[in-house]
């Protein structure tokens, strides 16, 4: 479901995950770098892209997390999910970073590397470059 | 989400930035969630405490809002970095120590409780049935829905804090109704506190906002609690319901092979260089049955034991704290094993605990391997 949570407009670079991020524990405050080995986007930075995943997990304070990439410059510009997470959510309202949940078929059809322009303000909030 | 009048004018910042930045957080949450607006809350639990894992933006965050923000409701607080009783033991820097002392100041002005504990549950009042809370720790939350009687949603940092500051929380999601869609069947024969921990861990990654769980025995309260750390780490889920749940429920077992799977993903290692009991935190019944298990035993490791401090006041009047030390425990107040900054990789490789919460921190925020055993097995294979 489409939904505004924090509003925004910008331009930039689709890095999609497949799998949920658990931002406290896996994601390094100061470089914005995934560090589960485990993970879709493992030793990828998460700063200046326009990051799509399904949805936050774990531990709360993950939202400090988003908070300290953001205050360090490596945040991304705006996040896209499938579903809404209350830590993913409250981070990026007081980050302010922009962040929009979309459709499944949405969801699918963003790719990494894909150059979009998204704004809240648009009945159609992302637009392809 | 519709608002009051009187909430429409503290988002627009006619109450000052403070309330201005609440009430966002309030919206962006409710939003989310799809509340219909927003509900008085009684209690709330805050996380974001420790300075390992708020780092500076959060230390600065807290020292700037706290110049003004006052806590409107019932205010309680998870666990710091390290126990300022013996802190000096532990090699921690200057910076780490003023910075966590610098948080502690900020929410004590706030005028929140230091209680610097995971388990509100256990050293708290429970207020009556039904009663709506706003609990930011994960464990706590699911605790508090599943055996509490108490309403909240699994609250990020930011959103307990806005509710401790306005009163309010979005109504939405758990604080109305759930009715999971899925029903997990606890297959374990002569299952442990790990066992429970890890089919919370499982429950954590199938369940959405609450999941039936059918086929528990009686569980004790460290397997509850267990349970509770287990599923608060691997997901968004915050409520076990007990029973079978409607016909229609999707229903998975939790079987031999899923336990293993979840054993694999988190047991890195076959030895542990040193114990740590907690996480969440020991409450004294825990400590009491402790002290028994290990009359006339010694740990042959280092064995760290987490505790809030209510309850490390209470042992050392009944006498256990003596009886802890002697059989090598090193007993901490006001911390924990999850994201601890006591816990180093420079000089631990790997740590034997019995918390699949403290196991998943330990391995991807401490970079140490984990050796994963319940306390029974702790206390034969590592005492003497």
């Amino acid at each position: 479901m489409n939904k505004v949570l924090v509003a925004g407009k910008i331009n930039g670079t689709v890095l999609k995950s497949k799998d949920p991020i658990n931002f406290l524990g896996t994601v390094d405050k100061k470089t914005g770098i995934i560090s589960d080995k485990n993970h879709d986007l493992y030793d990828k930075s998460l700063k200046d892209s326009i990051l799509v995943f399904p949805s936050g997990v774990g531990s709360s304070v993950g939202a400090y997390t988003i908070y300290s990439i953001k205050s360090n410059n490596a945040a991304p510009l705006a996040m896209i999910c499938q579903k809404a997470d209350l830590t993913v959510a409250t981070g990026c309202a007081l980050a302010n970073i922009p962040l929009i949940t979309i459709s499944d078929e949405e969801f699918s059809s963003l790719e990494n590397g894909m150059k979009i322009l998204l704004d809240t303000e648009n009945s159609n909030p992302i637009a392809h470059q | 989400m519709e608002l009051t009048r009187e909430e429409e004018s503290a988002l627009k910042g006619e109450h000052g930035e403070t309330m201005q930045m609440a009430y966002r957080i309030l919206v962006a949450t409710g939003e989310a969630t799809d509340a219909d607006k927003l509900i008085p809350i009684e209690w709330t639990h805050l996380s974001g405490v420790n300075y390992n894992t708020i780092g500076d933006a959060g230390e600065e965050f807290l020292s700037s809002v706290s110049k003004d923000a006052r806590v409107k409701v019932q205010t309680t607080l998870n666990p710091m970095g390290f126990d300022i009783d013996n802190v000096s033991n532990y090699g921690l820097d200057e910076n780490f120590i003023s910075k966590q002392l610098s948080i502690k100041n900020s929410y004590e002005t706030m005028g929140v409780t230091p209680s610097f504990s995971c388990i509100p549950y256990e050293i708290f009042d429970i207020p009556k049935d039904g009663t709506q809370v706003a609990f930011a720790e994960s464990n706590a939350a699911i605790h508090a829905n599943s055996y509490d009687n108490l309403k909240t949603n699994k609250e990020s940092a930011f959103s307990a804090l806005a509710s401790a500051l306005t009163g309010k929380s979005p109504y939405s999601s758990l604080r109305k109704e759930d009715t999971p869609n899925i029903t997990i069947n606890m297959k374990i024969k002569n299952p442990n506190e790990l066992s429970y921990g890890m089919l919370g861990f499982f429950a954590g990654k199938v369940g959405d906002t609450s999941v039936n769980i059918s086929g528990l025995s009686n569980m004790d309260n460290r397997q509850q609690k267990a349970m509770c750390g287990g599923m608060g780490t691997s997901g968004t889920c915050a409520k076990f319901i007990f029973g079978d749940g409607d016909s229609d429920c999707e229903k998975i077992d939790f079987d031999e092979k899923e336990l293993q799977n979840v054993h694999d993903e988190l047991n890195t290692a076959e030895n542990g260089d040193i114990i740590t009991l907690g996480s969440p935190q020991l409450g004294l019944e825990e400590i009491t049955e402790l002290t028994q298990k290990l009359k006339g035993r010694l740990f042959k490791k280092r064995c760290m034991v987490f505790t809030p401090r209510t309850v490390k006041v209470q042992m050392q009047k009944l006498g256990y704290t003596n009886e802890l030390e002697r059989a090598g425990c090193e007993i901490l107040s006001d911390c924990c094993t999850c994201l601890t900054p006591l816990i180093n990789k420079d000089n631990v490789d790997a740590v034997t605990t019995n918390s699949i919460k403290g196991a998943f921190y330990l391995k991807n925020s401490n970079k140490v391997d984990v050796n994963l055993k319940p306390i029974s097995q702790i206390i034969e294979d590592e005492t003497k």
